[in-house]
Order: C-alpha cells, then sequence, then structure tokens
C-alpha cells in the first residue's frame, strides 16, 4: 500500500484540495497560498508524468543505459521559476490593491483588515 | 541571382521607405515626400529592367524562399504579365499621388504618418500582385485592409473619416476573412498553396465537391474588396480620406485588388455556369445601380465614388463572361480606369483646395477661372464616358461588342439592352461631373471668387494621366496592344485571341449601342433637374445607418452576454470554474471504466519517506488552518516546499532539487516582507456554510486529481521524444546534463519565453511597487503601524558578519554551479537564484540603505542585456546556416587547466542567468524599499510623538 506512487499521488491530491479551498478564499493573501499549493501539486504532477525512478538521474555517463526521463524535469524546472514570478507578481498586486483601497478583500469590498481596526469601529 | 533581388527589392522598397519616414519623424513634408518619391520611382526602374522579359519575351521571373513550410507558405514572388501591369499601375500612379500629395497636405499636418501609412500600402499592394503563393497573398491583402484603415481615417479629428475607416476595415476585413477560408480550402483541394501549381490545377478544382463553397468563399472576399452590390457601401464614406488617398486606393489599388484576384484566378475559378451567373450579374447590377446613384450626389467625390463603384461593375462584368474577348476588354479598361479615375479625383481635390467647397450645388462655370484644371478633368470625364477619341471609348465599344454573344438572362437581347442603360447612366454622370463643374454660370459666388488654378506641380499628374487616357484612345495599338496582349494571355492561361485596338471598327453592334447610350447620356443631363426633384422625393435606404445600427445591436447582445456570464466576484468565478472542471472530470472518469489503478509495480517507501509525506500533509492542513495566522503559515509554506525538493532528490531530479530549495528561500523573503505590509491576523469573512461547501468541493477535487496522478503513476508510459534528447544531448548538444542541454539547447526558444515572462514579471513588479509611494497608497503607506514584536536589535551584528562572509563563498557557488551546468546539475536559473539569494541575505541583515548604495549594477538593465544575449545567441546561429538558437560547441586545451569545453549554449545560458538575477533581485528590492520606508515613517512618528 505504501509505495511512492501512492505517496506522490495522495500528497498532489491533498496539495490541490488545499488550493481549492484558499482560493476560494475571500482575502487576498489566502488566494496567494492557494496558488503556491496548486503550483506545488502542477510542478509535482507534471514531474510525476516521466514517473517514478530511484537512482537514475538525466545526466550522461558512459556505459549507463538507463536514464530517467529527462523533459518532464526540463519543463518543471522552468515551471518553478515561472511560479515564483507568478506568486511574485500576485502578491505585489494584492499589496498594491490592498494599499491603494484599504482592503484586502479578493472583490475589493470594504471589509475589517484587522482587529484593531473592528474594535476602533472604523478603517478606512 | 539578380532576378530574385530585384523580386524582393521591389516589394521590399515601400516597407524601406515606410521606415525611413517614420524615422525621419519631425523632418519637413518635402523630406517625406522625396523618401516616398524616390522609393516609388526607383520601384518604377525596377519594373521596367523586366518589361523585356515578361512583356516581350514571355518569361516569368520568379524567386522564393522557405517560410513555414509546415504550412506551405513560402516567400514566392513572381512577375508575369498581369502582375508586371498591375504593379506599373500601383508604382506610377503612387508616383503621382505623393507629388500630388505633397502639395495638398498643409504644413503642419502628419505628413510623416500620412507617407509612411501611403508606402505600407503601396508595399502591401505590391506583395499581393506579386506574391506567388496564395497564403503570401493573403498576408499582404490583410495588410491593405489595415494601412487603409490608417489612411482613411488620416484626419483622426473627424468624425466620418474614424467611421469611414472603421467600417472599410469591417466590410473589408469581413470579407478577408472569408478569403482565407476560400483560399486555404484552394489550396487544399489543388495539393499546393503555390500559385502556379494551384492555376495549372483548374480542372481539378472544379470537379471537387468543395468547388461551390471555395467558390462563394473567395468571391466575398473580392467583392467586398472591390466594393460590388451589396457590399458596396463602405467606399462612398471612405471618400472622407484627404483626396490623394481616394485618387490612390480607388483608381488603380485598393479596390482593384478584388478585379485583380479575380483575374488571377481565372484559369481555376471561371468557366463554370455558376461563376459566370454569380459574377456577371453581380457585375452588371453593381454597374447600373452605382450609375444612377453617382448622377445624383452632389459631392465631388461621393460622385466619383459612385463611378467607381460603376466602372468596377463594369470589369467584374467582363470578368463574369468568361471569354478571352471580354477579359482583353476588361484588362484594357483597367488601365484606362486607372488613368481617367485617378486624374479626376486630383481634379476633385483641387477644386475642393481652391474653392473650399466640393459641393456641385454651389459650384459651377469654373472653366474661366481654372482652365488648365477644367480641361484636364473634361478630357478625363470624356474618357469616363466613353466618348471618342478617347481610351474609355475604346474598352466600352468592346464590352459592347461582347455582350450579345452572353445568353445568361433568358433572350440574347437582354444583356445588351441592360449594358447599354449602364452605358447611359455612366455618360450621364459623367457629362454631369464636367459641365456643372467648369461650364454654365457659377452657381454661387463666394466659391467661384477664390478659385483659381493651382501650382503646376499639383495639376501636372492629373495633367500627365489625361494625356495618357488620350493617348490610350489615339494610339492604342501602339501604346496598349502588345501589353493588353500579353495580360490576357497571363489571365487565361490561353493564347490570346486576335484582337484590333481602334476607334473605328465601321459600323457594327457596339457602335449602335454606343450611340444610343451616349444619346440617352445626353438626354439624362439635360434632364436633370426634374430627374433630380423625383429621386430626391423617395426615401432612399441608409447603408450607413443600417451598418451602424448593425453593430450596435450586436454591441447590445455581446455586453447583454458579457455582463450575464461575468459575475464581478472572483470568489463566484472560482467556484463555478472549480465545479464545473469537477463535474466534467467526474463524468469523464465515470464513463472511462476501468480500473483506476494499473499493471505498472510500484516502489516500495521506506519509512523516512512516509514520514516525509505525513509532515508535507500536515504542513497542508496546518496552512489551512491557520491561513490568517499569515507568519506562521509561512513555516508550514516552507516545509512543504521542503518536501518537495527532498522528492526530487530521491526521485533522481537534482536539477529541480536545487531549483526549487532555492525558489523556495526566494518566495519565503518575499512573503514575508509583503506581509509586512499587509493586516495579519484578519478576521473570517466567510460563514460556516460557505467554508463547509468550498471544503466539500476541495475534498472532491483532491480525490479527483489524486486519482489522475495515480492511475497514471500505476501505468507505463507512452512512447515519447525523451530517448531522442538522452541520445542526442552529448553528440548535439555537447553537454551530459540532459535537462541543462534541453533548457539551453533543444528547447531554448522555450527557456527564451520564459526569461522573458520572468522579466516582464519583474519589470510590472517595479512598476506597481515604484508608484506605490504616491496618492492613496503612499498615504496609506506613512500611517503604517507596526504591529509584531521587534527585536530591539534592527541589525544584529551576527547576522550581519555572517551574511557578509556568506556573500563571497555564494558568489564562488553559484559561478561553480553555473560553469558546471552543461554537464552537471546547475547552469543559469540555479546559478542565478543562488547568487540573488546570497546579495538578498545583505538587504536582510544590513538593511536597504546600506546595501542599496553597495550596488553597483542596475536590474532594468540586466534583465534587457540577459534576454538580448539570450537572442543574439539564437540569431548568431542563424548567421551561420543553422536554426534559431542551434547551439554550437568546441573542446579547447589550455597549459594548466587542461581540456576544457565552450558552448554557445553558454553564453545563452548567460543571458538565462542574467535576466532571472536581474528579475529576482528588482523584485525583492524594490519591495524592501517600500517596506524600509513605511518602518522609517513610522519611527519618526513614533519619535515625534515621545518628544511631545
Amino acid at each position: 500500500m505504501m509505495s511512492y506512487e501512492f505517496l506522490v499521488a495522495s500528497a498532489i491530491g491533498v496539495l490541490v484540495a488545499g488550493g481549492i479551498y484558499l482560493t476560494l478564499r475571500a482575502r487576498t493573501f489566502q488566494v496567494v497560498l492557494g496558488l503556491t499549493l496548486f503550483s506545488y501539486a502542477v510542478n509535482l504532477f507534471l514531474f510525476a508524468s516521466g514517473r517514478l525512478v530511484l537512482d537514475r538521474p538525466p545526466i550522461w555517463e558512459k556505459g549507463v543505459t538507463q536514464y530517467t526521463d529527462p523533459l518532464p524535469q526540463a519543463l518543471v524546472l522552468t515551471a518553478i521559476v515561472i511560479t515564483f514570478g507568478m506568486t511574485a507578481f500576485v502578491v505585489i498586486l494584492a499589496l498594491r490593491s490592498y494599499l491603494e483601497t484599504g482592503s484586502d478583500h479578493v472583490d475589493g469590498e470594504k471589509v475589517p483588515c484587522s482587529g484593531d481596526e473592528l474594535s476602533a469601529g472604523k478603517g478606512e | 541571382m539578380a532576378n530574385a533581388l530585384t523580386l524582393y527589392l521591389l516589394v521590399a522598397l515601400p516597407f524601406i521607405a515606410a521606415l525611413l519616414i517614420a524615422l525621419a519623424g519631425p523632418a519637413a513634408r518635402g523630406v517625406h515626400a522625396g523618401i516616398a518619391g524616390a522609393a516609388s520611382g526607383a520601384g518604377l526602374l525596377l519594373l521596367a529592367t523586366l518589361a523585356g522579359p515578361v512583356i516581350g519575351a514571355g518569361a516569368v521571373p520568379s524567386a522564393s524562399v522557405s517560410w513555414v513550410p509546415s504550412l506551405g507558405l513560402a516567400l514566392t514572388l513572381m512577375v508575369d504579365p498581369l502582375g508586371w501591369m498591375f504593379a506599373g499601375l500601383i508604382l506610377g500612379i503612387g508616383l503621382l499621388v505623393v507629388i500630388f500629395a505633397h502639395f495638398y497636405l498643409h504644413e503642419g499636418e502628419a505628413t510623416a504618418r500620412f507617407f509612411a501609412s501611403l508606402m505600407l500600402f503601396q508595399g502591401a499592394m505590391l506583395g499581393i500582385v506579386l506574391a506567388g503563393n496564395v497564403l503570401l497573398l493573403l498576408v499582404f491583402w490583410e495588410l491593405t485592409s489595415l494601412s487603409s484603415f490608417l489612411l482613411i481615417g488620416f484626419w483622426q479629428h473627424k468624425a466620418e473619416g474614424r467611421e469611414g475607416a472603421r467600417m472599410a476595415l469591417a466590410v473589408t476585413g469581413g470579407g478577408g476573412l472569408a478569403l482565407i477560408g476560400g483560399m486555404v480550402l484552394l489550396g487544399t483541394v489543388a495539393g499546393s498553396f503555390d500559385l502556379a501549381t494551384i492555376l495549372e490545377r483548374g480542372a481539378q478544382v472544379q470537379g471537387s465537391p468543395l468547388y461551390p463553397v471555395i467558390l462563394a468563399l473567395i468571391l466575398v472576399g473580392c467583392f467586398t474588396k472591390s466594393a460590388q452590390f451589396p457590399f458596396h457601401f463602405w467606399l462612398p464614406h471612405a471618400m472622407a480620406a484627404p483626396t490623394p488617398v481616394s485618387a490612390y486606393l480607388h483608381s488603380a489599388t485598393m479596390v482593384k485588388a478584388g478585379v485583380f484576384l479575380l483575374a488571377r484566378l481565372w484559369p481555376v475559378l471561371a468557366g463554370t455556369e455558376a461563376y459566370a451567373l454569380i459574377v456577371s450579374t453581380t457585375g452588371l447590377v453593381t454597374m447600373i445601380f452605382a450609375a444612377l446613384v453617382a448622377l445624383f450626389r452632389h459631392d465631388l467625390k461621393s460622385i466619383l465614388a459612385y463611378s467607381t463603384i460603376s466602372q468596377l461593375g463594369l470589369l467584374v462584368m467582363l470578368l463574369g463572361f468568361s471569354r478571352e474577348m471580354a477579359v482583353v476588354a476588361a484588362v484594357l479598361h483597367i488601365l484606362n480606369h486607372a488613368a481617367f479615375k485617378a486624374a479626376l479625383f486630383m481634379a476633385a481635390g483641387i477644386v475642393d483646395h481652391e474653392t473650399g467647397t466640393r459641393d456641385i450645388r454651389r459650384l459651377g462655370g469654373l472653366a474661366k477661372a481654372m482652365p488648365v484644371t477644367a480641361l484636364v478633368a473634361t478630357l478625363a470625364a470624356a474618357s469616363m464616358a466613353g466618348l471618342p477619341p478617347l481610351g474609355g471609348f475604346i474598352s466600352k465599344e468592346m464590352m459592347l461588342y461582347e455582350t450579345p454573344e452572353i445568353a445568361l438572362f433568358g433572350p440574347a437581347w437582354v444583356v445588351p439592352a441592360l449594358a447599354t442603360i449602364g452605358a447611359a447612366f455612366s455618360v450621364a454622370y459623367s457629362l454631369r461631373f464636367a459641365w456643372q463643374l467648369f461650364f454654365g454660370r457659377p452657381r454661387d459666388p463666394e466659391p467661384f471668387a477664390r478659385a483659381h488654378d493651382p501650382a503646376a506641380g499639383m495639376w501636372a499628374p492629373s495633367a500627365l494621366l489625361t494625356l495618357l487616357a488620350v493617348l490610350l484612345g489615339l494610339v492604342p495599338m501602339a501604346l496598349a496592344a502588345p501589353l493588353v496582349g500579353a495580360v490576357t494571355h497571363a489571365v487565361t492561361g490561353a493564347p490570346t485571341p486576335e484582337f484590333e485596338l481602334g476607334l473605328w471598327h465601321g459600323v457594327n453592334i457596339a457602335l449602335i449601342l454606343s450611340t444610343i447610350a451616349v444619346a440617352a447620356g445626353a438626354l439624362l443631363v439635360w434632364r436633370h433637374a426634374r430627374l433630380l426633384a423625383s429621386w430626391e422625393r423617395v426615401r432612399h435606404l441608409d447603408a450607413k445607418r443600417i451598418f451602424e445600427s448593425a453593430i450596435a445591436f450586436a454591441d447590445k447582445w455581446v455586453r447583454k452576454f458579457y455582463v450575464a456570464t461575468h459575475e464581478p466576484s472572483l470568489q463566484r468565478m472560482l467556484l463555478a470554474t472549480f465545479a464545473a472542471v469537477v463535474v466534467l472530470v467526474l463524468d469523464g472518469a465515470l464513463a472511462g471504466g476501468g480500473a483506476i489503478t494499473g499493471a505498472r509495480p510500484g516502489i516500495p517507501a521506506p519509512l523516512p519517506a512516509v514520514i516525509a509525506w505525513g509532515l508535507l500533509i500536515a504542513a497542508v492542513a496546518a496552512v489551512i488552518n491557520d491561513a490568517r495566522q499569515r507568519l506562521r503559515v509561512l513555516i508550514y509554506v516552507s516545509v512543504i516546499g521542503l518536501v518537495t525538493s527532498l522528492a526530487f532528490v530521491r526521485f533522481s531530479a537534482p536539477d529541480l532539487a536545487l531549483t526549487q530549495i532555492s525558489v523556495e528561500v526566494v518566495t519565503i523573503l518575499l512573503l514575508l516582507l509583503a506581509l509586512n505590509l499587509l493586516p495579519k491576523a484578519p478576521p473570517v469573512l466567510s460563514s460556516a456554510a460557505r467554508r463547509w461547501r468550498d471544503g466539500a468541493l476541495a475534498v472532491v477535487g483532491g480525490l479527483l486529481v489524486g486519482g489522475i496522478s495515480w492511475a497514471m503513476l500505476t501505468r507505463e508510459p507512452g512512447a515519447s521524444i525523451s530517448a531522442f534528447h538522452l541520445a542526442n544531448a552529448k553528440p548535439g548538444g555537447g553537454g551530459t546534463n540532459v535537462v541543462n542541454v534541453i533548457l539551453v539547447d533543444f528547447r531554448a526558444f522555450d527557456t527564451l519565453g520564459e526569461i522573458i515572462v520572468l522579466g516582464i514579471a519583474g519589470l510590472a513588479i517595479f512598476a506597481l511597487l515604484d508608484t506605490a509611494a504616491r496618492g492613496a497608497s503612499g498615504a496609506r503607506l506613512a500611517r503604517w503601524q507596526e504591529d509584531m514584536p521587534h527585536s530591539p536589535e534592527q541589525h544584529p551584528m551576527m547576522f550581519v558578519m555572517a551574511s557578509r562572509i556568506a556573500l563571497p563563498l555564494a558568489l564562488t557557488v553559484g559561478i561553480y554551479l553555473f560553469l558546471r551546468g552543461h554537464n552537471q546539475p546547475g547552469g543559469g536559473f540555479i546559478a542565478a537564484l543562488v547568487i540573488a539569494i546570497a546579495f538578498l541575505l545583505q538587504y536582510l541583515a544590513a538593511g536597504y540603505d546600506w546595501s542599496d548604495r553597495r550596488r553597483r549594477f542596475g536590474e532594468h538593465q540586466m534583465i534587457a542585456t540577459g534576454v538580448l544575449v539570450a537572442m543574439a545567441t539564437g540569431i548568431g546561429a542563424m548567421l551561420l546556416g543553422s536554426n534559431f538558437l542551434t547551439s554550437a560547441f568546441g573542446y579547447f586545451h589550455l597549459p594548466v587547466i587542461g581540456e576544457f569545453e565552450l558552448a554557445s549554449a553558454m553564453l545563452f545560458d548567460t543571458g538565462v542567468f542574467l535576466t532571472v538575477f536581474g528579475a529576482v533581485t528588482l523584485a525583492l528590492a524594490q519591495l524592501s524599499h517600500i517596506a524600509q520606508r513605511a518602518a522609517r515613517a513610522y519611527a519618526a512618528a513614533r519619535a515625534a510623538e515621545e518628544a511631545r
């Protein structure tokens, strides 16, 4: 039961579930977290499409004939870097929209943003 | 080959001129006109060198360079007599129009834009008539639609100019879409997109069941471009353009493109009953209808616009007749029409320019005030009327002579009768144009008082064209017969029939019909006032209003649909998207049947792996549970990242592990900085029911994706191209790290795109943050309050020192990773991230100010340099004759170091390195800059408070 395949597949499933739940939340930071979880899941899934292979890195050596699939790795490598670019952009977008409107709600609704403001009665 | 160079230069010249004019920018209009004129003149000379071989010897020079071979698209150019004639018209009239426009446009108008657009248009037209590949022809066809849009709407401040341009673009662009469909089908049926090949396969195309579809689509394209009924309405509105544009677009070029294409594809499309019926009828109806409307227009350019539509109808009808002699008449008439119509448009422009109005009801008797213009325009109008001894007479006679042979609508007299009616209307509007404009008494003293002949440079082009129209009548055999014969042969592909161009062929049916037409036309002009009164009593359909209400209708419904389907809420949109995907995947999974688990044996997992897995699951749960405790959440996220990196290590992906771990560090740094400015622990917003609903959806979605992953992992992979990469990495790419070779060689184009995206993200972040200090955002930033306990020591000595010592070490590691990347795990991406982290550590430890003062590199420049270096590597490969981004490598020997390898891929990887490093540091440094500002403002406020 506890094969590597099961561990990876279930981890992808859990990450996706977390991603869906968090991206459906109302605050920008939670959505960013959700996207991050999604990214892990997607990168793992793409990587797994080359199947799980132990100790056969795609580094060419004389006499070695068996390697793991290098193509998904190349795709995922750039995907990881792009994920960073996207996350950074979304975070900054969220930050700017919060600074601009005083609300960190994804639809820009006026909502209390911290306990202090709630007790003070008024935010922005 | 000299020929190939001539051909490519011929088409390229106008585009080069457009670029030069645009670059000349604010120079005087003389410079702009000079460049345009020189390009047209040079083009004419080039074309003249081809006259001997093409017209005389019947050669068809062609040249071809493959462009997108998989689509059958090639940069094929060919000059046959048909293309040669049209190219001559485009360049010759283009040159005259440039001269005319130089005098017509006022100093201070945007002449650079005007002449650049004009040259763009000229190049596009030349491309259409010289293209030897139908797909290439389509490219130029679209380009004429676009560039004519710019020309028609040249006077951007005029609403009618903008509307006319939009209408022209909508109609001709829409027709262009149909044409694309038609051409692609045609090429598919004919088995080639090469024009010469297609022209030989007429029987194959006409025998295909797709022939009616091809015919209909191509005809829609031709008819919209050539303003045939019922697509004619855009042309009169295009008259809002400056007159030089009208003279160019509507005499020899834009609208003739449709006629040209009909002629071009004659051997493939013509000869069937459907073709003859549709094309002749459309032409005939257009000819009569537009001639009638022209008779009752008052704006000079509008009269000419409808006369153009009518004349185009005549040409289309002649081609529709599908007879060789009719083609001879059509070719001759194309020459005639180009000459007299361009001359007339210029004359109308002169009248407008010198009197200030184009309303024929306010003009009259201008022959006294502007004799030269009057002489030129009257002769040109006489040619349009088809009066002897002018060129128009000969082609109209030939047309009338052909009509009794055409038995389209039952009795043989129907076509001649209708053609005579059309001819009578043409006589009428031509005579009225000349008569009411130049003769009789002035109807309005005010414009008449102003009127005078313009400078010679303005009337000379028009006079030259009129002279041509006269000579085409007086010495047609010497001037036009060889060309017409050669062009006819090029159109039909059959031997040209014997023909004799002349004014007098004895008394025959054509002369009788022609006389009737002239008499009837004269009668119509004599009775014009009364006819006009009854015409104006009838309400006419306003094509413009119909067009606009159709647009408004479409706009309204698109808007309704948009509002109905696009909730302005991200949460609801996402919920709908997720739910829809879950339902679709579930449906697919249930329909597929079969077992989830495949036959591929699994690898048993040892205990440490299970523990790591457990950590990941727990971290995800903690992230969800604690999503609002933002600082703590970051720790959980980094646990997930670490476990992912471990997985990459375990499953033979050292490069991925290195990338993941360094990206992880950068991401956490970024989130930490951003969190500092975002609210820390906001209250819960969603109701419990909503959270349960989302949770349920998340569980189902997670199960599905997990199931898919499981199904995939327990099955053997299909055949892939990976074996190729493994086999060729070393011999072809010169590197043993296959992943890196894929990134910088096999799929370097992807990588290039990705670093560009990353660079853009970095710049966008900079733009978002650079302006954050202003306005409402700046005010909020200034009021930012520290809400977390801080260490009293802002920059701990231990941390500062450690990070400074780490910097050179990290640099060394980065360079090492970079250099060995081609053969061992590493490379540009990873090296850039490692070095970026080392620099970011300085910001973190010693503060933004300290680090920024010591910074000696500009991130913006690094991003740009990186992309440029990567591109230059690719272009370098092209210059050496390989494909874009093909890498080259060699082994060298250095005395001390020994054997080592240099690959162009290393240069590409340098580009990757620079861009990634620039983007990452730009984003984080800018963010820390903003955070620092906020902190300083807060500290200052606190200090002020304490002082009080």
